[in-house]
Formats: C-alpha cells, sequence, structure tokens
C-alpha cells in the first residue's frame, strides 16, 4: 500500500490526536504571540473610552458555559475597561444560563479586582428573563415592565443604579456578549436600530460573519472569537498597563490556537493533494 | 472560574468521559451526555419559574401571595389582565391531552402572530432598509487632506461588486449565459470566499472550546498531582 493510500484511509482518530498535540504543546510551554488590536475590536475600546464617567452599560450575557472559552475572556476584559474608566454596568441575559456567568464575572473579577466599587451602585445583575426579543421590545420602552427586581431580589428602584435608567435608550452603550439566537442580532433589530442605541457585540467565531454586515453603520465594532477577545485585552494593555499583570486569557489561547490552524491547514493541504492525485489517476 | 479540588475534579472527570467519544461510543460517554441533559433541563425549569413565572405573572396576579418572598411585590396592587396570559400558558398545555389538544392553537397562533408581526417589521428596517443603504457607497473615497484613499476605495468596490454579483447568482428568471454568466460565476466567487471565511472562523471557535476544556483537564492535573 502507498503512502497516498495510507493517507487516503487515515483513521480520524489519528487527526484528533494531531490537534489534541497542537493544542496541549503549546498550552504547556507557555508560549504566546503578540496581538494587535484591528479597526472592528478598536472601535469599540475607542467608544468606551469617549464615554464620559458615570455612563450606563448594559451587558446582556447571552451564552452558557459551552461557549465561555471565547466569551469569558472578552467580557472580563470589557468589565475592567468600564469599571477602570468609573462607568456603570448592569447586566442581564436572555439565556438562562447567562445569568450565572455575569455572576461568574463579578464573582472571578469585579469583587477582588475592584473592591471599591459597589453593588448597586457601580454594577448590578438583573439577570435571565424568557422572551427572547420580545422581551428587548418591551423593555425598549419600559425596563420595570418585566424588571421589577434584581438577582438579589432588591427591587429595582431600591437601586441607585436603576434610578435613571427607565427605558433601553436610557444606556449608554449597549455591549452584548452572543454565542447565537437570541444575541447581537436580535439587540441590532430590536434596540439599536429602533431605540438609536449604540450596541457592540462580542460574539462567537462562528457566528462572526453573520454580524459583520451590521458593521459599522448598525453596530460600532465587534469582537469575533478568541481572536477579538485577545486584541481588545492587546488594546487595554497598551492604555492601561497596570493589566499587564492581570491573566490576558486570550491572548495565551491563541498561540495554541494558531499553532492548530497550522495542523489543519497542513491536513487540508494534504487532502486536497489525495483529491487531485487521485482524479489525475482516473483520467489516465 | 475558582473551584474547589472537588468540583474541578468532578469537572475534569465529565470532561474526559465526553472526549472519550473521540475514541469510540461508550457508556461513559453517554452517562455525561445524559447527565448535562438533565441538569439542562432542571436549570432551565428553575430558572423559568423563579426568573420569569413568578416575578411577571404570580406576583402580579396575586401579590400578596409571593410578597413574602418577593419583597418588590408588596406594595403592589394586583394587575388582574395577566389573567388572560396565563390562560394563553394553559391553553398551550392542552396539547398534552387527547380530546381538546385543538385548544392549543388558539395560542400558539398568537404566538406566531406576535412574532411573524414583530419580526417582519425589524427584519425590514435592520435587515433590508438598513443594509440596502449600508451598501450605497461611493466608489472612490476622497482623502481629507486631498486624494484618494486606495485601501478605502478597494474595500467599497469590493463590497459593491460582491453584492451585485452575489444578487445576480441568485437571480433565476434569466438563463445564466453571457454576460448574466460571467457575473454569476463571480458571484460564485465571492460565496465561495464567504463559506471558507465561515469555515475559518468555524474551525476557531471549536479549537476555543478545545482550548476551554484543555484548560480544565491541566488545572486539574496541576491541583492534583502537581504537575505544570
Amino acid at each position: 500500500m502507498s503512502i497516498l493510500d495510507n493517507l487516503q484511509n487515515l483513521d480520524r482518530r489519528i487527526i484528533f490526536l494531531f490537534i489534541g498535540l497542537a493544542v496541549i504543546v503549546p498550552l504547556i510551554f507557555n508560549l504566546t504571540f503578540p496581538e494587535h488590536p484591528t479597526p472592528i475590536v478598536t472601535a469599540i475600546f475607542d467608544f468606551v473610552e469617549s464615554l464620559p464617567e458615570g455612563s450606563v452599560v448594559l451587558m446582556p450575557f447571552d451564552y452558557d458555559p459551552s461557549t465561555a472559552p471565547e466569551l469569558d475572556p472578552m467580557a472580563t476584559a470589557l468589565m475592567r475597561h468600564c469599571l477602570t474608566r468609573n462607568l456603570k454596568v448592569c447586566t442581564m441575559a436572555l439565556w438562562p444560563e447567562g445569568q450565572g456567568m455575569a455572576n461568574n464575572i463579578f464573582t472571578n473579577v469585579v469583587e477582588p479586582e475592584f473592591p471599591e466599587k459597589v453593588y448597586g451602585i457601580d454594577y448590578v445583575n438583573l439577570g435571565y428573563k424568557a422572551g427572547a426579543q420580545g422581551l428587548i421590545n418591551t423593555i425598549l420602552l419600559n425596563m420595570r415592565s418585566m424588571y421589577t427586581a434584581d438577582t438579589r431580589g432588591t427591587p429595582v428602584d431600591d437601586l441607585p443604579l436603576m434610578k435613571k435608567v427607565i427605558t433601553l435608550r436610557d444606556f449608554d452603550l449597549i455591549m452584548n456578549f452572543s454565542a447565537g439566537k437570541p444575541g447581537s442580532k436580535e439587540w441590532i433589530q430590536f434596540a439599536g436600530d429602533p431605540g438609536d442605541i449604540p450596541i457592540a457585540s462580542g460574539s462567537t467565531a462562528v457566528q462572526a460573519p453573520l454580524l459583520y454586515p451590521y458593521y459599522p453603520s448598525q453596530m460600532v465594532g465587534m469582537m469575533g472569537g478568541l481572536k477579538g477577545a485577545a486584541e481588545y485585552e492587546a488594546a487595554l494593555i497598551e492604555a492601561y498597563p497596570q493589566f499587564k499583570e492581570q491573566t490576558s486569557i486570550a491572548t495565551q489561547l491563541m498561540a495554541p490556537q494558531a499553532v492548530a490552524h497550522f495542523v489543519i491547514i497542513i491536513f487540508v493541504i494534504i487532502g486536497n493533494i489525495i483529491y487531485f492525485t487521485e482524479r489525475k489517476k482516473k483520467r489516465l | 472560574m475558582n473551584l474547589s479540588p472537588l468540583e474541578l475534579t468532578l469537572n475534569g472527570i465529565l470532561t474526559l468521559m465526553i472526549l472519550s467519544f473521540l475514541y469510540k461510543d461508550n457508556p461513559f460517554y453517554k452517562f455525561a451526555e445524559h447527565l448535562f441533559v438533565g441538569v439542562s433541563a432542571a436549570y432551565w425549569m428553575v430558572q423559568g419559574v423563579w426568573q420569569t413565572l413568578m416575578p411577571n405573572l404570580i406576583a402580579r396576579i396575586t401579590p400578596g401571595l409571593v410578597s413574602s418572598f418577593m419583597p418588590e411585590a408588596a406594595d403592589r396592587a394586583p394587575e388582574y389582565h395577566f389573567i388572560i396570559p396565563a390562560l394563553f400558558g394553559l391553553l398551550l398545555l392542552t396539547r398534552l391531552l387527547p380530546k381538546g389538544n385543538w385548544l392549543s392553537r388558539w395560542a400558539l397562533a398568537f404566538v406566531v402572530g406576535y412574532a411573524a408581526g414583530t419580526n417582519f417589521v425589524r427584519y425590514l428596517q435592520s435587515d433590508f432598509v438598513a443594509q440596502i443603504q449600508s451598501t450605497m457607497l461611493p466608489l472612490l473615497v476622497l482623502r481629507d487632506s486631498g486624494g484618494i484613499d486606495i485601501g478605502q476605495s478597494f474595500s467599497h468596490i469590493v463590497l459593491i461588486v460582491g453584492v451585485f454579483s452575489g444578487l445576480v447568482y441568485f437571480f433565476f428568471s434569466k438563463e445564466h449565459k453571457g454576460v448574466t454568466g460571467s457575473i454569476s460565476r463571480v458571484g460564485i466567487w465571492i460565496l465561495m470566499i464567504t463559506f471558507g471565511a465561515s469555515f475559518g472562523y468555524t474551525v476557531m471557535a471549536r479549537i476555543s472550546l478545545l482550548l476551554g476544556r484543555m484548560q480544565v483537564l491541566m488545572r486539574w492535573i496541576e491541583q492534583i498531582f502537581g504537575i505544570f
């Protein structure tokens, strides 16, 4: 049997093994590559920078643990940026698990790194509500018709942060972290466009190509997948070097990502060589 | 995420159980899969009851009933018109009845009507009108300082040619021959490049998820065995 035949009948588990090694080896050796923010990511960073102190940012956490490796680094970087700039952050979720994802960021990032920030004054978690785009449609006109209390059971009217927030239009930016439907597309359709509210998206790589058409006219900017998160981390560290000491998760994960992509490209090239060689054989 | 050693061990073992499917289907994989489905269903149900049904329905119809654990409902007057959506919700459950399950169609008709109506308007505005507006771009972009911005102009030309040729490819009222055929061939190329970009992004997404799992496994090994 020739090498070509061997490759054609290659057990898919061998490919899994190569991908596994491509991911594990750079992780063990802590390999990192420098990241440079692209305009679509810089646009979000610059917009957050341009917001005056005290502005209120809504962060809908529309994802679950299955996509956390991509979206948690974005949410972490954005949360650090907003709180460093003394912006107020309000989180909510169109996905049931999103409430827990937001809580994780508060527990692991906000509470240890920003102990001076007070819950209810500087940040709030409104939690999950069912209804998807119907919910967005309703809170565009009146937040309190759906949100009467936060996740801790505190009435919304008793939260100082929420005093001036009556409708979605009272938010200065909606920074959505989205893993699918309902997500960024629905926020653009049902809040951004009709309410003329600036929307930015941190999305999984899978849905990033679907969101590109909304940039720049209907969306401030977008972070697509882990690469987008790494670029935002790079922009944040450049402007606020104090975060260099903190973990830059996405930047660390981009090296194994690049090595895995390289391995996949090699397999794609091998696959094409086999295809064209076989086609040539059949023609002869 | 900060996890205790027990949580990390559970996380690591379940990850290995799921990854074992890469070798072949096995009982460990099936157990982890069923556990995930069960836990997810329960979590969704609990969230639905406590985050939506209680505050947005029960607390509005009978605030006194829930005021002991929902203080925000204490001072509120009953809003009896919420009985209508409650009835519609109950009608949906009639699907489970052997007789009278046709009643669920009324509630379903309301849901479909509402969704179709709101989605139609929003899609028309955001995905049709706004997208056409976004494609109306100048082919030559001039710099403020004078001269042509070549990069931006090239982007605009690619965008306009891509949209036009893509639309021609999906125009089936005329046979794709001659000029139409040539333009539609450009459209196919544009579509192929788009699919390639989507595939590339999908690969990146899947590798990212694998990286997340590998990180968990490494942290587990590090904490339990002190390696890495």
